[in-house]
């Protein structure tokens, strides 16, 4: 199908985990995506599964962040279909969609956390505006719960600025499990940090899947953050999924393209 | 010319302004953060907007008094001070005193956010991004505008009041009859009425900017300049077309 099928391997040749014979999550359907004459996605596929980590490795400029900003409805993809949780996200309406997005984390490249707000109000935000009944007047323990999560609850009333560039990811982080997620989106969660703070991030990803039981797609190019943290991983080159495979077999991969990241 | 970077600029702002029409008065409302931005965007510019006031009101009798006592006509200062303050001054330095400050500011911190992926993440997190910033910062300019001007008015002639005492024994009361006894209705409604769209403008422009800047830190820059250089000018603008309807409906 692709010029380069050879190097794919679309199932891994591990023995299956719980994971990979359970509920799809998430579907991301031949879609394509261009800016101009710029085409960032070409008859792009991926499948995640429930309580299953998939790293999207490719080159800064590869249109991974792309990806996750078409599934997660901040893009529109201009062709293909993507189906979150069982919903086709093209077609939710505004209300459909944030009901949808409350079971969806998202942690930014930036962080994204707002300047203005305390950490105390920055995850006190999302959890205001996806209010449900049976936790009104639990805010507190549920803001100093997700900040034990990440191993900063001291933070609660400093501002961003005040934090670390380590302690702003793992704030925003927390952010994201406030509404506990069933899927997370990780948009390239390492970089910018020193490689000690780095590995905290990758234990700290792998932790939330084993407490949540979550399924995260994580973009990244961090070669050690996709040892660390991947279930499967699918390689993404000139738009489309290059090769795909465990962190072990592509590894091997004797590809040109798929070497260079591995080598 | 449809096609020029000016024209695209103005359909694209119409646009921006059209969309808080549709967007500005259909739940949800986010009142919390009204009032929030009427706190900062009024009671904050109160400080500079009384003290511009107070030095534009002394200066303008001071000035004025030399002027006026070689024509004999002293008993004039205070009405002329007052109109020229309540009919131009008050709404204009009010105005752009605010574009300057809250302007910029709304600029720069939309801006900011916009280019450190903020309003993508308030999106995510199932809020409405334009109606709570845009929405709620637009109406707190439209509606702060005006009630600083009328506080910045009541400065300018306490200013002109002090200004008269300087060189003389004027009574208040003497002094609020000869302002109040002169003004008509028809003098104090489109000078009120100008500065909500005043405010109105400064919020658009500000918020325009800031929501639509790119190029990342340097368009943050980019985003504060041209919000305060357009709303000062939308101000000048403004104030021209508000004295031509005025002058057409008979209230001059």
């Amino acid at each position: 199908m692709l010029p380069m099928s050879p190097v794919t391997s679309p199932a891994p040749a591990a023995p299956p985990t719980p994971a990979s014979v359970i509920e799809v999550v998430l579907t991301v359907a031949g879609i394509s995506k261009s800016f101009g004459e710029n085409h960032v996605l070409q008859d792009f596929s991926l499948t995640l599964h429930r309580g299953e980590n998939m790293v999207v490795l490719g080159k800064s400029g590869s249109g991974k962040s792309v990806l996750v900003k078409c599934i997660i409805g901040l893009l529109a993809p201009d062709a293909g279909t993507i189906t979150v949780l069982g919903q086709y996200v093209a077609t939710l309406d505004h209300t459909a969609l944030d009901a949808l997005r409350a079971k969806v984390g998202f942690l930014f490249q930036s962080n994204a956390l707002y300047d203005s707000m305390t950490v105390r109000e920055n995850l006190l935000f999302p959890l205001r505006r996806h209010w449900l009944a049976d936790r009104r007047g639990q805010e507190d323990q549920l803001v100093r719960q997700a900040l034990d999560d990440v191993g900063l609850p001291q933070t609660i009333d400093q501002l961003p600025a005040e934090l670390s560039g380590g302690q702003r990811k793992r704030i925003a982080l927390a952010r994201t499990l406030i509404l506990p997620p069933e899927i997370i989106l990780y948009d390239e969660p390492t970089t910018g940090l020193d490689p000690v703070t780095a590995r905290e991030i990758d234990q700290l990803i792998r932790h939330v899947q084993q407490k949540y039981h979550a399924s995260a797609l994580i973009i990244s190019h961090d070669m050690n953050c996709v040892r660390l943290t991947a279930d499967r991983v699918i390689l993404l080159a000139e738009g489309r999924c290059y090769a795909e495979g465990t962190y072990d077999e592509l590894a091997q991969n004797p590809d040109p393209t798929v070497h260079a990241f591995f080598a | 010319m449809p096609g020029s970077p000016f024209f695209v600029e103005l359909r694209a702002m119409l646009g921006f302004a059209g969309r808080f029409l549709r967007e500005g008065f259909r739940p949800r409302y986010e009142w919390l953060e009204l009032v929030n931005q009427c706190y900062i965007i009024g009671y904050r510019s109160l400080p500079l907007v009384g003290i511009t006031s107070f030095i534009m009101g002394l200066v303008l009798t001071l000035r004025l008094r030399p002027t006026m006592v070689q024509f004999g006509a002293t008993s004039w200062i205070p009405v002329m001070v007052g109109l020229t303050i309540i009919q131009e001054l008050g709404p204009i330095i009010t105005g752009l005193m605010v574009a300057g400050k809250v302007g910029s500011s709304i600029g720069a911190e939309l801006g900011s956010m916009r280019v450190s992926e903020q309003i993508d993440a308030m999106e995510v997190s199932g809020t409405n991004p334009f109606k709570y910033l845009v929405v709620s910062r637009i109406l707190a300019a439209t509606l702060m505008v005006p009630i600083l001007t009328l506080l910045a008015d009541a400065v300018g002639l306490g200013a002109c009041y002090l200004g008269i005492n300087l060189q003389g024994v004027t009574s208040v009361a003497l002094f609020a009859n000869n302002i109040l006894g002169r003004l008509t209705f028809g003098q104090v409604l489109p000078a009120v009425a100008k500065t909500f769209f005043f405010g109105f403008a400064i919020g658009l422009i500000g918020c325009y900017k800031g929501y639509n800047a790119a190029k990342g830190t340097e368009g943050v820059g980019v985003a504060a300049n041209s919000a305060v250089v357009l709303s000062s000018l939308m101000i000048f603008l403004l104030d021209l077309v508000a004295v031509g309807v005025s002058t057409a409906f008979g209230f001059i």
